[in-house]
């Protein structure tokens, strides 16, 4: 915790105009794969110290794209506009089906906003999703865009064995962004802090991410989520006290529960929307599931703190208010725990196969 | 896998965009611009809910080309709730829940692949109804 | 119009022929008739063939055909309504002779399937269905058997053992037929413990890939005394229906079979009570149940009551002896030849020459070819001249 910017409003990302949420949707498939059964293959089954209960796996006919388009349309049922007033789609994954060809581009045909729209992929690992939220609360605080979509979304791959394994999980939320007037939770600034930090990473071509062991936590993890959190709070004037709500990046159980105390919050305010243990680390959905779990149950008038983390490394900071839309609009669309509760578990074998490490040629 | 042919069909494909017919009302899937109850042109394109049930249903146990590593897999004669009916592979689902009569919901998927390096053909298929708790 | 007989017919042994290529399946189908029919020449040949293209990477099979049989120099071409090509070819030599355009014309159905990997046999056989809206959702031919027959099924209250009568007649009689794929004959009991291919269809309710040709010759009736045991055709007509059984206006009822029946029917002047012998578009047992409701020998989801005990009421000594030679599921379904073969079998039928298989007192024989699901229907009524 050095050199953070102190209490210095100029340093908030904040448009001209109010914005705010006007739909969210979340997705997570239906497999479910238990830490114990990848510990039964590598470990011989020690059963403690598991970073996660399960974790959420994808159907063979399932990606970045189909799990985008569906959390978009939730999105978009809650909202209740025409997907041709959309100016932007934008997806932030580590897991898109191409390596050239927009996923973006599916997405918004699915659903309908095309042609008249942006739309592009974003990469900054696991904050992707929320770097493209921030890009959209400038589009639509700018006045270019009355509404734009941000999507995070993955379906992340752990090698075999590695640590990452037991945690690599898919699923995603999307946020349709738009006048403050018009949302279930308005945004009363954000605030980015980033820095070159190589905790993670995974190069071209190859399928599997390497990290940085014991260096992810620290310097990485812990300094950016919490130098964000404390900047936009100093920057607002808020204590932890004012939230009801706070979700942290959810790479494993333990993480976002230190950097919540550390940070001053109570395990109250963090219980909502705190999905790993169940769904795993979705990644670039992460943090914006835990978000979409929070709207579910969220009253009007209610704060919410979220802080995503992304690996190489930065933290997005929101500081989001509920409005009394949440009330008619969160029941249009399923709720996140719907599609927790929705669980099939698979064995390592079926995980093999519909993960595709099984070599075939 | 023929590029144009899946890209001139990805609205209907992705998101289940027919026809209505202007002048007996029925709603069209898939859509063929003449109206099958009437004769008469329609061209009017017209989104479909993607709710329906099940008509009838198989499971594959032996594929056609391209589908070999999605077996085994659940086709289906869904009945949409606006009247039209379409075949479809039925997702998320173990073969021994389908019923015929069971009401499923439209997702839109990955059909197949073209192999590592080709192109992915994205479209509709069915899934159980999502159960939800909609108040706690 | 004039009036068509058939003077001659050929037919190779239907199975997995090694060591015969497509051109030579149909040089021995076609040799065989036109030696039937006492003839050294043609006026035209036309081939009904399916999948060529897809399995044996030949197309252009008219000029191909008639060059090797020794015909070069005549009019031939194929033609193509997938499983019902054979008797789309032969609709359209009977075409040709009822209008005048040409006296002696051979129709030769031909399919060489067994060259070919089985998943590619799978994906070709499935081009006879909807290409966008069937096949791409990775459903096989069998599959969309298997979606009528389910519903039929669960429509009509039918367990899937009412079907095995199908089964068991058409093995039955496939025994009794030396050019048949399968001659020995099943039980109920092996038909319900066949291999699942997608359920509720299992390997006895499917008929097999196999290779096969069969020809006859077309002349006008006048002329029909100069051959041997000619056979008079009192009716063709053909008739669609959507490729897609979604499309269908009731997927259970096989429209296409229905107009191209009543068609037939009216033509010949005859009714179904009238027919001694019915050689139907087996591929599938669902489809022998289907048939027989569309071409009225039985009331909507009372088809399948025709298999009961065994098959015994459509047995050779039947009430309605039906695939008499085998049928597909026996006989074998060279998919592209099945309805040159059926009309052959019924000629044989009606000439008195079907050996321990024969129909007593066979007068009129109809034979229904059925491409797709349903999709194209071709049937043909002959008579004894």
């Amino acid at each position: 915790m050095n050199d953070r910017s102190t209490a210095d409003t100029s340093v908030l990302l904040k448009p001209d105009r109010e914005v705010g949420i006007v739909g969210y949707g979340a997705y997570v498939p239906r497999y479910r794969l238990p830490a114990a059964e990848i510990s039964r293959i590598w470990k011989g089954g020690q059963e403690s110290g598991l970073p996660v209960k399960e974790k959420a796996v994808p159907g063979l006919d399932e990606d970045t794209a189909t799990m985008s388009i569906e959390a978009a349309r939730n999105s978009l049922a809650r909202a209740g506009i025409d997907p041709q007033a959309i100016r932007a789609v934008w997806v932030g994954s580590e897991s898109h089906p191409y390596a050239v060809k927009p996923t973006s581009t599916i997405v918004a045909e699915a659903i309908g906003a095309t042609p008249g729209v942006q739309a592009a992929d974003w990469e900054f690992a696991c904050k992707a999703g929320t770097e493209a939220i921030v890009a959209c609360i400038g589009l639509v605080g700018s006045g270019m865009a009355r509404y734009a979509l941000a999507i995070g979304a993955d379906t992340a791959q752990g090698r075999p064995g590695d640590e990452l394994e037991y945690t690599a999980a898919a699923g995603g939320a999307a946020y349709l962004i738009g006048p403050a007037g018009e949302s279930l939770a308005v945004f009363e600034g954000c605030y980015s802090y980033v820095t070159d930090t190589p905790d993670f990473w995974r190069r071209p071509h190859m399928h599997y991410p390497s990290h940085g062991y014991r260096f992810t936590g620290e310097p990485a993890y812990f300094h950016h989520i919490v130098s964000a959190a404390e900047t936009l709070l100093s920057a607002l004037g808020r204590r932890p006290a004012d939230y009801r709500y706070a979700v942290f990046h959810q790479p494993n159980t333990k993480f976002p529960q230190r950097v919540a105390e550390r940070l001053g919050f109570q395990p109250e305010q963090i219980e909502t929307g705190l999905l790993v243990p169940f769904i795993g680390n979705t990644y670039a959905g992460s943090s914006l599931i835990g978000l979409s779990a929070v709207l579910d149950e969220a009253q009007p008038g209610d704060r919410v703190l979220l802080v995503s983390f992304g690996s190489g490394a930065g933290s997005d900071a929101f500081s989001l208010q509920v409005t009394e839309r949440i009330v008619e609009r969160r029941d249009r669309a399923p709720r996140t725990r719907d599609y927790i509760r929705r669980r099939q578990e698979i064995d390592y074998g079926t995980y093999v196969r519909y993960r595709r490490k099984l070599h075939t040629h | 896998m023929r590029i144009a042919r899946n890209w001139r069909t990805r609205q209907q494909r992705y998101s289940l965009v027919g026809e209505v017919c202007t002048q007996c009302g029925h709603k069209i899937f898939p859509p063929r611009d003449v109206c099958p109850h009437c004769t008469q042109p329609a061209q009017l394109p017209y989104a479909l809910s993607g709710r329906g049930e099940v008509f009838s249903y198989t499971t594959m146990t032996s594929a056609p080309q391209g589908f070999e590593e999605y077996l085994p897999y659940t086709v289906a004669l869904v009945k949409l709730e606006e009247g039209p009916m379409l075949t479809a592979q039925l997702t998320d689902v173990d073969p021994d829940e389908v019923r015929i009569g069971m009401p499923v919901e439209m997702v839109t998927r990955k059909i197949r692949e073209d192999g590592e390096a080709g192109q992915i053909l994205y479209g509709y298929k069915f899934r159980p109804l999502l159960e939800r708790q909609t108040a706690t | 119009m004039r009036d068509v007989s058939i003077i001659g017919i050929g037919q190779t042994p239907v199975g997995e022929l090694w060591d015969k290529s497509l051109r030579h399946l149909a040089h021995d189908a076609v040799v065989a008739a036109m030696r039937d029919a006492g003839i050294e020449r043609a006026d035209a040949l036309y081939v009904g063939n399916m999948l060529s293209g897809e399995l044996a990477e030949q197309e252009h099979l008219g000029a191909l055909i008639a060059d090797f049989v020794g015909l070069r120099g005549i009019e031939a071409f194929k033609i193509e309504a997938a499983c019902g090509s054979g008797a789309a070819a032969l609709r359209l030599g009977y075409m040709a002779v009822a209008g005048g355009l040409h006296d002696l014309v051979i129709v030769c159905g031909v399919e060489k399937m067994t060259d070919a990997p089985g998943a590619d046999t799978t994906s070709a056989l499935a081009l006879a269905a909807d290409q966008e809206y069937e096949v791409t959702h990775g459903l096989s031919f069998v599959a969309l058997n298997a979606l009528l027959m389910r519903r039929y099924m669960h429509e009509y209250n039918v367990p899937h053992s009412a079907f095995a009568g199908f089964s068991v007649n058409a093995h039955r009689n496939g025994a009794g037929n030396p050019n048949a794929m399968f001659q020995s004959p099943i039980t109920a009991a092996a038909y319900q413990q066949a291999a699942m291919i997608a359920d509720p269809i299992n390997l006895m309710d499917s008929s097999p890939i196999c290779d096969g040709a069969a020809a006859v010759v077309l002349v006008p009736s006048d002329w029909a005394g100069h051959g041997r045991g000619a056979v008079r055709i009192l009716a063709s007509a053909s008739a669609t229906d959507s490729l897609a059984i979604h499309d269908r206006r009731d997927p259970l009822f096989l429209e296409a079979a229905y107009l191209s029946s009543q068609k037939a029917y009216r033509q010949a002047g005859v009714t179904p009570a009238d027919i001694d012998l019915f050689e139907l578009h087996d591929a599938f047992s669902i489809m022998s149940a289907l048939s027989l409701e569309a071409t009225g020998f039985a009331r909507r989801g009372e088809g399948v009551r025709w298999a009961e005990d065994d098959g015994a009421r459509i047995a050779i000594d039947g009430e309605l002896p039906i695939s008499t030679m085998g049928g597909l599921k026996a006989r074998g379904h060279p998919v592209g030849a099945t309805g040159v073969y059926q009309v052959v079998e019924v000629v044989q039928q009606l000439r008195g020459e079907a050996g321990v298989n024969q129909v007593r007192d066979a007068r009129i024989g109809m034979a229904q070819n059925i491409g797709g699901s349903g999709a194209t229907v071709i049937t043909h009524i002959l008579a004894a001249e």
